[in-house]
């Protein structure tokens, strides 16, 4: 899913400088995702499927709203129920639509071992570049929200590609186009950063939802979709939002010091038994004097 | 050490410029079986390792393809290293003319042979080279297994096989890398006996005294 108009920034398993590196569009495109206001209809699933070609998979019954336990190859877009309990013992359904995040600082990038399998591009779209791709699931590790998955018959991964097709051709995602509640919403990072803050004030000053807060994790740099919450303070109680998401430090160890603790211990090894050889050569073979002569 | 399991080969002649069996035809296929299956999980491993070697995927035919074989020319080194140990477990215990060695390795550090004290059909740093080995195999195989299927398992199970892999991984190129120059460059015959079998008696007598004079002067039966 090429897509020529947007400039690289980021490239995965890349050797040497990357052309775009550092580069910024003035925007980053963001989505913000008002959970408050999320009926759970699962329009935006129905939409993401129908733009990008997929048709509906078997779903699961466990009692709940729930179709699917979590996102799929090509189930790129979910909607996560969770019929949560308050303090005071009433009931209350959170829906959170769950999808890529579109991390400043992906993990899925800096675990992908494939040269340009996976890419940032200037405007902040992390997208997967199937034809590179070697379907390792090394991505799988680095992501902190579970959100790359592997299809088994053509041994790629696949995720949200927050729509880079329509973006790039100045359209909005497809699943913000299909929602009828308006709690979907894409522009800037800063003009989302800005609407969400503006919507948790408001939850905070106008409804009495004193822990309503907006869901932008810095441990991942930010993301690329923004979530305004009832509670900020517990986003696990919404299918699973990590609290405080980052990279694996094994993934950044493995994918920094690592490489090259590694890299200098094999040269190490090559050059030692080199050195070797030169100061000591070859071991003589010791010809006996005489048969059976004792000690050669 | 007993005489009875020290020699897998039975063919010798001992007399002075003859030649001695070191390896069975079936040992020598076992281990080169074990060679072409580890380099070529050398080869895509290395790709995968650093962004500066992915190019070696491109010799055996690309990406998606090194990542395919990888798991499965793994089994193929695991099957071969299991049946190396079959054959070698025996001779690979650490005895008394080992620990005698390992005291003296500086000397065998610096082709100083004679002052070694002798040793058996395989010497102490050879029986290391294949313990790492095996330990080797047995860590990759179950963290390689968890990589292959990694979006089945928790993640902490990845993070940890990840870090094992790597690990032993590296722990077996450091192996490989004394082991293939010992085998081709610093112990010559040795290279041949891999290859062909057979040593010189004098090569024998250099390097494993104590094998040699068992397959040499040992008949069947006389201990």
């Amino acid at each position: 899913m090429t897509q020529t108009a947007l400039q690289i920034r980021r490239i995965s398993g890349h050797p040497g400088p990357v052309p775009g590196e550092g580069v910024e569009r003035a925007e980053q495109v963001c989505k913000l995702v008002d959970t408050t206001t999320c009926i759970g209809c699962k329009a935006c699933e129905v939409a993401c499927l129908e733009w990008n070609g997929y048709t509906f998979t078997e779903t699961t019954f466990d009692n709940s709203y729930q179709t699917m336990p979590e996102t799929a190859w090509n189930y790129w877009n979910l909607i996560k129920f969770n019929e949560h309990e308050r303090e005071d013992g009433t009931m209350m359904l959170l829906m959170r639509k769950d999808q890529c995040m579109h991390c400043a600082d992906p993990g899925c990038l800096a675990a992908c071992p494939a040269d340009g399998a996976i890419v940032q591009y200037a405007n902040g779209i992390v997208d997967f570049q199937q034809e590179h791709c070697i379907g390792c699931g090394y991505c799988v590790s680095g992501c902190p929200f579970n959100i790359p998955k592997f299809n088994s018959a053509t041994k790629k991964m696949f995720k949200c590609t927050l729509c880079s097709d329509r973006v790039s051709e100045g359209l909005e995602p497809a699943c913000i186009k299909s929602c009828p509640t308006g709690c979907l919403h894409f522009g800037t990072k800063d003009d989302m950063k800005d609407l969400a803050e503006r919507r948790a004030t408001q939850l905070r000053e106008n409804y009495g939802i004193s822990t309503a807060g907006v869901y932008d994790p810095p441990g991942v740099g930010g993301t690329g979709v923004i979530y305004v919450l009832h509670d900020v303070n517990n986003p696990e109680a919404y299918g699973g939002l990590p609290k405080d998401p980052h990279i694996p430090w094994v993934v950044k160890f493995w994918k920094g010091p690592a490489k090259w603790i590694g890299n200098f211990a094999m040269l190490f090894g090559v050059v030692g038994v080199t050195l070797h050889y030169l100061r000591y050569g070859p071991k003589e073979v010791h010809e006996p004097k005489k048969e059976n002569g004792g000690q050669p | 050490m007993s005489a009875s399991h020290v020699v897998s080969s039975t063919r010798t002649t001992g007399e002075p410029g003859g030649n001695v069996l070191r390896y069975t035809l079936i040992e020598r296929v076992h281990h080169w079986l074990g060679f072409f299956f580890y380099l070529y999980c050398l080869i895509t491993g290395l790709a995968f390792w650093s962004p500066y070697m992915f190019w070696l995927a491109a010799l055996v035919g690309g990406g998606p393809t090194a990542r395919f074989w990888h798991p499965w020319f793994g089994l193929g080194f695991t099957a071969s290293m299991l049946w190396m140990y079959r054959m070698w477990w025996r001779d690979m215990q650490t005895t008394e003319a080992d620990l005698r060695w390992r005291k003296a390795i500086k000397h065998y550090i610096e082709n100083d042979d004679q002052n070694l004290p002798p040793e058996g059909r395989f010497n102490y740093g050879q029986k290391l080279y294949f313990w790492v080995m095996i330990y080797g195999v047995i860590l990759l195989l179950i963290s390689g297994t968890g990589l292959w299927f990694v979006e089945s398992i928790p993640e902490w199970l990845r993070l940890l096989s990840v870090t094992v892999h790597v690990t032993a991984a590296l722990a077996t190129i450091g192996g490989l890398i004394i082991h293939v120059y010992m085998g081709t460059a610093m112990v010559r015959g040795g290279f041949s006996s891999i290859v062909r079998g057979e040593v010189t008696t004098a090569w024998a007598r250099t390097h494993h005294r104590l094998w040699y004079e068992q397959v040499t002067k040992s008949a069947p039966g006389k201990k």
